[in-house]
């Protein structure tokens, strides 16, 4: 098993899709179906750039194995009032600024649970939100 | 080692190793290399002799070699001194390269953004470096090509032998020639044989500079081969991409390419309908092979494509060139017979295995100290740890590696000093005033 961190700040567009880029990097050294690739970075990324978008800080953790890549993240920030709503396709709460950026289209939560075998959100507001996506290589 | 785009070289005993399965032949290594270690291979031009009828298939970027005191007909008559039978350009495939792009932009059917698989360098980086992307390459064949097939049409109906017709194209790239070498996606190239650009402008521009080629203006004042303005156009930076309707890019230069791939690849980027990539910078103009100055074959393309533009437009009868006479015929021949397959790079076949080295090879790095300094031979400390995990390099070969060892008594001076010399060769270490920038520099 191989694990991986990184820290995010909220705020930090330019900086946002670094975990994806070096997640991507590991799994194609391992032989990794370039398909189950693609999907594991696409829910990380749009996962990484939610906490840049919303939250204060997070932290992203990844656990490699030869079976599958599993990815959590906890953020500090606002969390999400309604879960169930906010995984609708469309549904959106991204400001002006945000949505000027091209994010916030309300796709992300639905994008991620579209590409991941395993999904999970729990979130408490005023404090944070987790996730835990899991995508299996077989 | 340090340019290369897939980390496909290492150096051993002083001479640079190139692993061809990484290689995608973009010739940034051609481009740096001080010593002129790297070579390209090509036909020479005996091979024509071969043949009776000789075909130089040329693109535009050849004729922005030459000074513009240099007519187009000056240069065709030094190619037939040369032994060419025939001078063709092959822009003229390009009328129907642009309907074919844009039947698939708007066609459902294929995934977007559809790339175009006009630089061969392009496509073979995607291979290796973004297999994810293999399937978004247009399954097309390049214009040198349609025009290779349109003119051994063109000439067998003349009566030509096809046992004695000979068709060669003049490349600006390495990775062309590579491309005719080992073709990917068809199984034999169109192509008889490949020229080197640069080697044949000297050839060429020798023959009119002794004076030996005389402008005798005795050509007709409008040229045979007369690719329109956009055609001619298509292999500089923009030229696929402004023909293309709906949400067309380009981005040009390796480095810049890569990055953009990455964005494509984790979906940063969307709703992109076709991709013009070009390996050099500047394109074809900036092409490896090419003698002159990159801008100023742009200026000159773009000198000489106006000026066609104008011939046309004010010349009702004058025609471009558009092999619009056999269109259905190279229509059917157009799409590439085989599919492009990825060529990944991976630290073991076995995926159990390749994660152990993985593993092992970030435990490395916490020792190596980063700063890809070149001196072990691979091009950064991460590619010397992926060696060492797959028993191709030792932690040894690190200078800064040596100097802990020398300290706790674990490699003696004359080890350190055998093993540089197995990494740069035997004599690298003593003094030598005749390299590059010393006080005797020589070639």
């Amino acid at each position: 098993m191989m694990y991986f961190d990184y820290k995010v700040a909220g705020g930090d567009f330019t900086g946002a899709g670094q975990a994806s880029s070096q997640l991507k990097k590991a799994l194609k050294q391992l032989g990794v179906n370039p398909v189950i690739i693609k999907r594991s970075v696409i829910a990380l990324y749009e996962a990484e750039v939610n906490i840049v978008a919303h939250a204060n800080k997070g932290i992203i953790r990844i656990h490699v194995t030869s079976d599958l890549v599993k990815m959590e993240l906890d953020d500090e920030g606002p969390g999400i009032e309604n879960i169930s709503k906010a995984m609708e396709k469309g549904y959106s709460t991204a400001s002006e600024k945000v949505r000027s950026m091209g994010f916030g289209a309300g796709m992300g939560l639905s994008n991620i649970q579209l590409n991941a075998d395993i999904f999970k959100i729990t979130s408490t507001p005023g404090e944070g939100t987790h996730l835990e996506i899991i995508v299996q290589f077989k | 080692m340090t340019v290369c785009p897939t980390q496909a070289i290492r150096v051993v005993k002083g001479k640079a190793l190139l692993n061809p399965n990484r290689c995608i032949d973009c010739g940034e290594c051609f481009r740096v290399c001080p010593t002129f270690a790297y070579t390209v291979m090509h036909d020479n031009i005996e091979v024509l002799t071969k043949f009776k009828n000789r075909i130089a298939l040329v693109p535009g970027v050849f004729f922005g070699q030459f000074p513009d005191n240099i007519s187009i007909d000056q240069i065709h008559q030094a190619m037939k001194q040369l032994g060419f039978s025939h001078v063709y350009e092959i822009e003229g495939g390009v009328e129907i390269l642009k309907g074919a792009f844009n039947r698939m932009v708007t066609s459902q059917e294929y995934e977007k953004p559809i790339i175009s698989s006009f630089c061969p360098s392009i496509v073979r980086l995607i291979q290796v470096r973004f297999p994810g992307l293999v399937g978004n390459i247009a399954p097309l064949i390049a214009p040198a090509d349609i025009a290779a097939i349109y003119y051994r049409k063109k000439l067998m109906e003349e009566g030509a032998d096809p046992k004695e017709t000979g068709i060669f194209y003049v490349t600006p790239c390495a990775a062309k020639i590579a491309a005719f070498k080992s073709p990917v996606g068809e199984e034999v190239s169109s192509l008889d044989g490949v020229i080197n650009l640069n080697f044949l402008f000297n050839k060429v521009y020798h023959l009119i500079f002794q004076g030996k080629i005389v402008d005798d203006n005795s050509s007709v004042e409008i040229p045979l081969d007369l690719p329109d303005e956009k055609s001619i156009r298509w292999s500089l930076t923009n030229g696929e991409a402004k023909n293309i309707s709906g949400r067309a890019l380009c981005v040009d230069g390796i480095k810049n390419v890569i990055d953009f791939l990455e964005k494509i690849e984790n979906e940063e980027v969307t709703n992109i309908d076709f991709l013009e990539l070009r390996a050099c910078d500047e394109s074809c103009a900036g092409g490896i092979l090419t003698a002159e100055n990159r801008f100023l074959v742009v200026e000159r393309l773009n000198k000489r494509a106006r000026k066609h533009g104008l011939l046309i437009r004010e010349n009702p009868d004058v025609k471009a060139t558009s092999f619009a006479d056999k269109a259905d015929y190279l229509l059917d021949r157009i799409i590439l017979p085989q599919k492009i397959e990825p060529r990944s790079i991976v630290l073991d076949e076995d995926m159990v295995k390749a994660m152990q080295k993985l593993k092992k090879s970030r435990e490395l790095m916490c020792f190596l100290p980063a700063i890809d300094c070149g001196a072990c031979g691979a091009p950064t400390c991460q590619a010397l740890a992926e060696d060492i995990v797959s028993q191709k390099a030792n932690l040894s070969h690190c200078i800064f590696m040596q100097r802990q060892m020398e300290k706790h008594n674990k490699l003696s001076n004359d080890h350190a000093f055998k093993i540089i010399e197995k990494v740069w060769g035997a004599s690298r270490l003593d003094k030598d005033c005749y390299k590059k920038g010393a006080k005797y520099e020589t070639n």
